[in-house]
């Protein structure tokens, strides 16, 4: 099937679906891919690049999506500024469409897709779940925007992020304070942290302070009990009390820190408003905050959708499309993740689509099936809950200990005992020759005890083939008997020498050979 | 040479035969405590051939040349990847000479004990030659199974238990038979079957053994080589065999002690055979997928990693990619990462296999830790590299009870931020375990033969 990567038309978006390198990786599924000229040039990316891979280039827009039976996209269609049509028209009845969809806020948009028999798959709609994580695009984007966020910060910032001890005199460290701990936000506190500043975070659901802290940042726990993880990993909307208490440790902190980046969100919801007016009032003079949640109508008050505004001499960032700001780079992990959804869309790599709706993670991508809207999947299995443990070997082992007759304190005895007894027993028989044997035997293994406890482990096989070869030591018993008469017993000891002789001189050598092997 | 010079002799090679043992407690003085084994060797060989009952130089020092000159080639020749075969048919020489002198020992006419005493010597004989020939059968077919001219498979006869019972009592009547016979200087009958009876039990003892239990086996014969060498001393009264006998017999039975317990089986239970038959409930299934990864983004992934742990398993040995790892693993600490060997007791073949396999590749051995000490340093790990190794790597000995390998100790390398497991393929282990680890989110599968990937790690890495 063939594959038509459009140029992206909404304003300001650099991004393009597919890069060369994903290009030929999907190619090798069986597919043929298309793109739009110029699709990657805002991501800096040329034609030339795509046409090495093997990709065809086409020169406008209406018929790239005629040729195309899938499209592969990273906005949601929209209408056409130079062509005055809606992108959704020039999708082929029956065709494949592949994007970020938010089926959620565009109802009208998806009614479209379905009057064109189309089988749409949505970007923003791939489940949460471990197997899926190779195509969630939200979480590479997200990664991708909270780097962004630190770097348009540091931008607007008047100073170092990191403390310096100069020549000119001291250096404070910038004090970041991450609000929400998802993806974009531990990315940025990733980014900030190694610029060098002080970075404190804080999300409502404590789970993720382990996340923080790992990241060497400094968890702002709250001190009010509620559970915040709502379904899929996501936050949830929290109580009254919750809130306030939050406000407070924010209005706090507000004072304190030189830059707030928020990346508060709740799935459906509009986004949270956590930073007042009175907040922004109240911190220094040349502070920034960057508002993650712009799109959604932001986490600050004043936060002005895709615009920088300062007010009360706090640079306020709202641009709603970071992703696009760090084109290539986003360009390049959206067009894996969708080269992942391919691999898991053609399991045979002959070049066509199979829309299992019996896997979990296509069910819950594909949001119209031919025509018939399939949005909102049914609720994912969680995948990593484990079954409870049966209390069964527990149990069996109370039972068996249960079944001994003889008590502990007495059991560790026993081996003693025999030993006691079968020592006993050879005593009242054996003559007083044997017993100097004996005597020495035990003496011998106690000394051997004690000598092979001490062999460093890494020198078990050099001491094996030592005690081979010391083994050997039995050519004494050979050599003993090979003087006496009879022919018979002279062949069988000129053997055993022979025999012994083989592993004494092979254990030595052998011995010697890996011991000079050990270097430091 | 008089009596009292030779024991004098004696005593002196026992006390170097345990400098050379206890030099073995580290790297530095192992050289050394090797010489002292060597030169005990030659006072004992030396003061025997001196004394008194020895005249027949000529086929003496023929048999000593012509085996010697086979030890040599055979020491100069081994691969050391496959030293757990030459351990094991050296233990087999052992019990086979056992065997011998056991033999001459039996023919010989001159001694003139009676009573109790010769009972004893009786006893001693035949318990000997049991020994030996055990330890010889059962050698030589670990030997087998370890250089894969025999199938590792554990085979299990029905009702082996009462087999082995059965050959057991066998032994003990035709004990009590030869005794009876050789009163009145008979005997031979007797102890030939009873031989026979001994090699198939060594046999079967063996053959019931799977391959993940071989560095068991191989120690336990190792003691056994000893234990037969002892017996032999008792035989002859000679205080030197015995004392070997018994350094060597307890060295045997301490590494399998160590084995066993490196794999949380109890001894019985790994020389009753049949590994993994007999697990209580059903194991948990392991679903999930597996992410496989490249040898371009495996060398990314080390590049970016600060701290990196190697854990060695016997599909390394196989590949023989212990050189390229070693070249990896300089680069590596070249570019001032630290690189790190976890190793596990049982893995490989043989105790100590995957050290003595690093330090042929000259992998320094302070860098080589054991389970114990890396198991408590994961949190500070960013990558392990596991390489053909399973079992010892399966997080369900922690977590199943069910699973067959419950309770064994294991590197806990998922504990690190990120692993990477060579693989040729999506097999399970020797013991037949599907292991979870493969499908954790931190787990990446680099599949193929673990030499040629680590080539192309090495190639991605220089360039």
């Amino acid at each position: 099937m063939k594959i038509g990567i459009p140029k992206e038309i909404h304003p300001g978006e650099k991004r393009v679906a597919t890069t060369p390198e994903a290009a030929e990786q999907i190619i090798k599924l069986g597919f043929s891919v298309l793109i739009e000229k110029g699709a990657g040039l805002a991501a800096n990316i040329s034609d030339e690049a795509y046409k090495e891979v093997g990709v065809e280039i086409v020169a406008n827009a209406k018929t790239l999506w005629k040729k195309a039976d899938i499209v592969m996209k990273v906005r949601a269609p929209e209408r056409h500024p130079e062509l005055a049509v809606d992108e959704i028209d020039l999708l082929s009845k029956g065709g494949h469409l592949i994007s970020f969809i938010w089926p959620a806020q565009n109802e009208e948009l998806m009614q479209k897709l379905a009057d064109k028999e189309a089988t749409v798959l949505a970007m923003d709609s791939v489940p949460r779940m471990s197997r899926a994580q190779k195509l969630d695009a939200l979480s590479s984007m997200a990664n991708i925007a909270g780097y962004r966020a630190v770097i348009e910060a540091a931008q607007h910032f008047g100073r170092f992020f990191t403390g310096q001890i100069t020549a000119a005199g001291k250096v404070p460290p910038a004090k970041v304070l991450v609000i929400g701990a998802g993806v974009a936000g531990l990315a940025a506190i990733g980014t900030a942290k190694s610029m060098g500043a002080i970075v404190r975070a804080f999300d409502t659901r404590p789970e993720v302070k382990e996340q923080i802290e790992s990241m060497d940042a400094e968890f702002l726990l709250l001190d009010f009990k509620e559970e915040g993880a709502g379904t899929g990993g996501y936050a949830k909307t929290m109580s009254k009390e919750f809130i306030e208490a939050e406000m407070a440790l924010f209005a706090r902190q507000a004072m304190e820190v030189d830059i707030i980046i928020t990346t508060a969100l709740i799935p459906g919801k509009p986004a949270p408003k956590l930073i007042t007016e009175g907040m922004v009032k109240s911190m220094k003079p040349g502070s920034i905050i960057v508002d993650l949640a712009a799109e959604q109508g932001g986490n600050c008050a004043l936060t002005e959708k895709d615009e920088v505004v300062v007010k009360h001499g706090v640079t306020l960032i709202g641009y709603s499309n970071l992703p696009s700001r760090l084109a290539n780079q986003s360009s390049q992990l959206y067009s894996t993740n969708l080269r992942h959804l391919l691999t898991e869309l053609c399991p045979e790599k002959n070049g066509m689509l199979n829309v299992n709706m019996d896997d979990e993670v296509i069910r819950g991508t594909t949001v119209i099936k031919e025509g018939k809207i399939t949005w909102p999947p049914p609720p994912p299995k969680l995948s990593a809950a484990p079954a409870p443990q049966t209390e069964a070997p527990a149990y069996e082992s109370v039972k068996a200990q249960q079944k001994s007759i003889v008590p502990d304190s007495i059991k560790q005895f026993i081996p003693l005992i025999v030993g006691g007894l079968l020592l006993f027993g050879i005593g009242s028989v054996a003559p007083a020759s044997f017993m100097s044997h004996f005597t020495v035997f035990v003496l011998a293994c106690f000394i051997g005890y004690q000598v092979i406890w001490n062999v460093s482990a890494s020198l078990h096989t050099p001491l094996m083939s030592v005690t081979n070869a010391i083994s050997g030591i039995i050519v004494i018993g050979a050599v003993v008997q090979i003087s006496t008469p009879g022919f018979v017993i002279s062949v069988l000891a000129g053997l055993a020498i022979l025999i012994a002789s083989i592993n004494i001189a092979g254990g030595f050598l052998v011995t010697r050979r890996m011991l000079e092997m050990f270097r430091k | 040479m008089s009596q009292s010079l030779v024991t004098m002799s004696y005593i002196v090679a026992t006390v170097l035969f345990i400098f050379s043992l206890s030099g073995l407690s580290n790297q530095e003085t192992a050289r050394r405590g090797n010489y002292y084994g060597m030169l005990g060797m030659a006072i004992a060989i030396i003061a025997t051939a001196l004394s008194a009952s020895v005249t027949s130089y000529v086929v003496l020092i023929i048999a000593l040349l012509i085996g010697g000159a086979i030890g040599v080639k055979a020491a100069l020749k081994v691969e050391m990847t496959q030293m757990p075969e030459l351990v094991a048919i050296m233990h087999s020489l052992v019990g086979m000479a056992a065997v011998l002198v056991g033999y001459a020992n039996f023919m010989d006419s001159s001694l003139s004990l009676s009573g109790v005493e010769k009972n004893i010597h009786e006893v001693e004989i035949y318990v000997g030659i049991l020994i030996g020939a055990v330890t010889f059968s059962g050698s030589v077919i670990a030997f087998g199974k370890l250089s894969e001219r025999i199938s590792g498979k554990p085979m299990l006869l029905p009702a082996r238990h009462w087999l082995n019972l059965g050959l057991l009592v066998a032994a003990v009547f035709l004990g009590r038979l030869f005794l009876q016979q050789a009163e009145a200087g008979g005997g031979t009958f007797p102890l030939l079957l009873m031989t026979i009876i001994a090699l198939a039990f060594g046999v079967h003892m063996v053959m019931a053994i799977g391959g993940a239990d071989m560095p068991v086996v191989v120690s336990m014969l190792n003691s056994y080589s000893g234990w037969a060498a002892a017996a032999t001393g008792f035989m002859l009264s000679n205080d030197l065999l015995i004392v070997t006998g018994a350094l060597v017999g307890s060295s045997g039975a301490i590494l399998s002690y160590i084995m066993c317990r490196a794999m949380n089986r109890n001894f019985i239970s790994v020389i009753a055979g049949g590994f993994g038959t007999a697990s209580g409930g059903e194991a948990a299934v392991i679903e999930g997928e597996v992410q496989p990864i490249d040898a371009d983004e495996t060398a990314q992934l080390l590049l970016t990693a600060k701290n990196i742990v190697i854990i060695p398993g016997y599909g390394m040995a196989v590949a023989q990619a212990q050189h390229t790892v070693n070249e990896i693993t300089k680069l590596l600490r070249d570019k001032g990462k630290k690189v790190g060997f976890g190793i596990h007791p049982v893995a490989g073949r043989m105790p100590g296999h995957m050290n003595v396999l690093l330090a042929e590749a000259k992998v320094p051995y302070d860098i080589v830790y054991e389970m114990d000490e890396i198991n408590e340093d994961w949190d500070h790990v960013d990558v392990s590299i596991v390489i053909g190794a399973n079992d010892i790597v399966n997080p369900s000995a922690l977590d199943d009870p069910n699973s067959p390998i419950a309770g064994m100790p294991v590197l806990e390398c998922w504990k690190g931020e990120t692993t990477i497991v060579l693989k040729r393929s999506m097999a399970s282990g020797y013991a037949g375990v599907g292991n979870p680890l493969f499908v954790l989110e931190n787990t990446r599968m680099l599949f193929g033969d673990a030499n040629a990937t680590m080539q192309a790690v090495l190639k991605a890495l220089k360039g």
